[in-house]
């Protein structure tokens, strides 16, 4: 994928090595310039921990009045899905993230255009590396936590953690996506106040984060799986590693979440190129 | 009395001026109405859901749990209304605006408050008291005076206390520039915890103490009492509003003050905390030629 700029035609690929190692490189930058927010990342970690006993114990009672096992979770795999979820909570990053949008009205987007790598493929490169190191310390010590605190479920097949590595990508992609669909509403609006809000509350319900989808009668849940990406943030990943279901099956909400991912990353790069062209409308 | 009335004026001018820039973008402002009721929607809806699953939650059927629900939307609501955006603290204070705030002529906790009152979250604040009456309406509750009372007080003291954690916890940001999430964790978490009856957190907050005596507790003592968690005993927990609100009255806006360093008048609650401290400050309501104000001054300097 090339520039696609308005304004310059875009440049011949000669050599595709060249684009990996930009994105590399992106890549680590996007890891360093996290990393260098530590109190930050303490503090979340902190949080994401306090919430993470506040929803198992009430999940936990779900369950008990629900005799035990509720909507087809035990109280091991609660507890599991509220640990890993807290923990994939900030590799995804479902809130707080408005670079671009910041950037759009400030109009330093002008910088991101000028250079050889498509924005999108620059963002998405820096939100790799920021998943990288949200993974490592982000993700460990809500688990952790979970682990040393409830009685949370192992995964106990071997197929299992490679599934569930793949859905974390795909489902960070997936995020990214969304974040930069919203952000890039910028463009037209210049105040991205309201669809950010709309994402920031609808997300968290639709992603599975405040209680599992499947507590959600069938006719809902299955339209929301299918038609929306939001279950592929977190609910896809959360039920792959509880094991819910068998590994056909996961493999099967997998190939849903690629195929978001996907279309997602289209939708950014169209939504770009339209963006583009009306900057430079503006003369921008 | 009277000087303490003459900045009355001023406050206003500033929450004006703040209603006014806000409503001035009418469709922005609209949204941001709309916006904000979905986040309690969504909250409220959550505790739904959970009772599609389970009749009981913590040993309290769906009515009573909902009568808990509206106490803690109605006071979270509130009070992140009226100072939840003292969240942005640690942005002035990193960015400096703080300082312009503490020279002027007035209390720095209103003024911080009434710069950017967030009047977009009313929205929120009503909807979590219609949540309360309703739920409180269809609770079935044998009413005696004490529970009207409880009712009525509960509310008002859940705000003081979501709003002395909002302060608390923005007041780290004094030390700790990067704590926001930190504040969170007890501001949002302080929501979460007190939408659910405290049983359901059995074995990590012993009831006799709980950190955040809002919600929940007092609902304990207005449900009907047919049927009780063995560690919902209301008594214990319904004396502790009272204690909060003496200790973070409304009116007096300590806790700021507190938070900058500034301990002397802290065993001195019997001045207006907002007059001293910054009287050094010559501008401070242009009283500075005058003798009496030298001589409070020296004393202030003094002590």
């Amino acid at each position: 994928v090339g520039s696609v700029t308005a304004t310059v035609p875009p440049p011949i690929t000669r050599n595709i090595g060249w684009m990996f190692r930009t994105f590399a490189a992106i890549t680590g930058s996007g890891f360093r310039r996290y990393s260098t927010y530590r109190q930050a990342t303490l503090a979340g970690a902190f949080t994401n921990t306090v919430f993470g006993f506040l929803r198992c114990h009430v999940l936990l009672a779900v369950a008990t009045g629900a005799g035990g096992v509720a909507a087809g979770y035990t109280p091991d795999q609660l507890a599991t899905f509220v640990w890993v979820g807290q923990g994939l909570l900030a590799v995804v990053l479902l809130w707080g993230w408005n670079d671009l949008a910041e950037r759009i009205r400030t109009g330093d987007v002008a910088s991101d255009l000028l250079r050889p790598v498509h924005p999108v493929l620059n963002y998405l490169a820096a939100d790799l590396g920021r998943a990288g190191y949200a993974l490592l310390t982000r993700f460990v010590p809500p688990v952790v936590a979970g682990l040393l605190f409830f009685d949370v479920a192992i995964p106990s097949r071997w197929s299992t953690p490679p599934i569930f590595a793949i859905s974390v990508v795909l489902a960070v992609v997936i995020c990214f996506g969304c974040r930069y669909l919203v952000n890039a509403t910028a463009y037209w609006l210049h105040d991205v106040r309201g669809p950010m809000m709309i994402w920031t509350f609808g997300s968290g319900v639709l992603a599975g984060l405040y209680f599992p989808l499947h507590f959600l009668p069938d006719w809902v849940t299955v339209p929301l799986w299918l038609a929306t990406p939001f279950p592929s943030i977190l609910q896809t990943p959360l039920d792959v590693v509880v094991e819910r279901d068998d590994w056909p099956v996961q493999v099967g909400l997998v190939a849903v979440q690629a195929v978001w991912a996907g279309l997602i990353l289209l939708a950014c790069r169209a939504v770009q190129g339209a963006a583009e062209r009306r900057l430079v409308v503006q003369g921008g | 009395v009277a000087d303490r009335l003459g900045v009355l004026p001023a406050y206003w001018a500033l929450l004006r001026g703040q209603a006014r820039s806000q409503v001035s973008y009418r469709t922005s402002f609209l949204v941001d109405l709309v916006g904000n009721v979905g986040a309690t929607v969504f909250d409220v809806a959550t505790v739904l859901v959970l009772f599609r699953l389970t009749r009981t939650l913590g040993g309290f059927p769906r009515a009573e749990a909902m009568v808990m629900v509206g106490l803690s939307a109605a006071a979270f609501a509130t009070a992140d209304l009226a100072v939840g955006n003292i969240e942005r603290l640690r942005q002035y204070v990193r960015t400096g605006l703080l300082d312009a705030v503490l020279v002027r002529p007035l209390g720095a906790l209103p003024q911080l408050l009434l710069m950017d009152l967030p009047l977009r979250k009313a929205s929120r604040a009503l909807f979590g008291v219609a949540v309360l009456v309703a739920a409180v309406l269809t609770a079935g509750i044998d009413w005696t005076p004490a529970r009207v009372g409880l009712v009525v007080l509960a509310p008002v003291c859940g705000v003081v206390f979501f709003a002395s954690i909002f302060v608390t916890t923005a007041a780290l940001s004094f030390w700790w520039i990067d704590s926001g999430e930190v504040g969170s964790a007890f501001t949002y978490g302080g929501r979460d915890f007190t939408t659910y009856p405290v049983t359901v957190y059995s074995g990590w907050f012993p009831c006799s103490s709980p950190p955040w005596p809002g919600g929940s507790g007092c609902a304990t003592t207005g449900a009907p009492d047919h049927e009780r968690g063995p560690r919902g005993r209301a008594g214990d927990r319904g004396a502790r509003p009272a204690q909060g609100v003496r200790g973070t009255g409304p009116g007096r806006p300590v806790p700021a003050d507190e938070a900058a360093g500034d301990r002397r008048r802290r065993d001195r609650p019997d001045r207006p905390a907002w007059r001293d401290g910054r009287l050094h400050r010559p501008q401070r309501r242009r009283e500075v030629d005058h003798p009496e104000d030298a001589h409070r001054r020296a004393d202030a300097l003094l002590r």
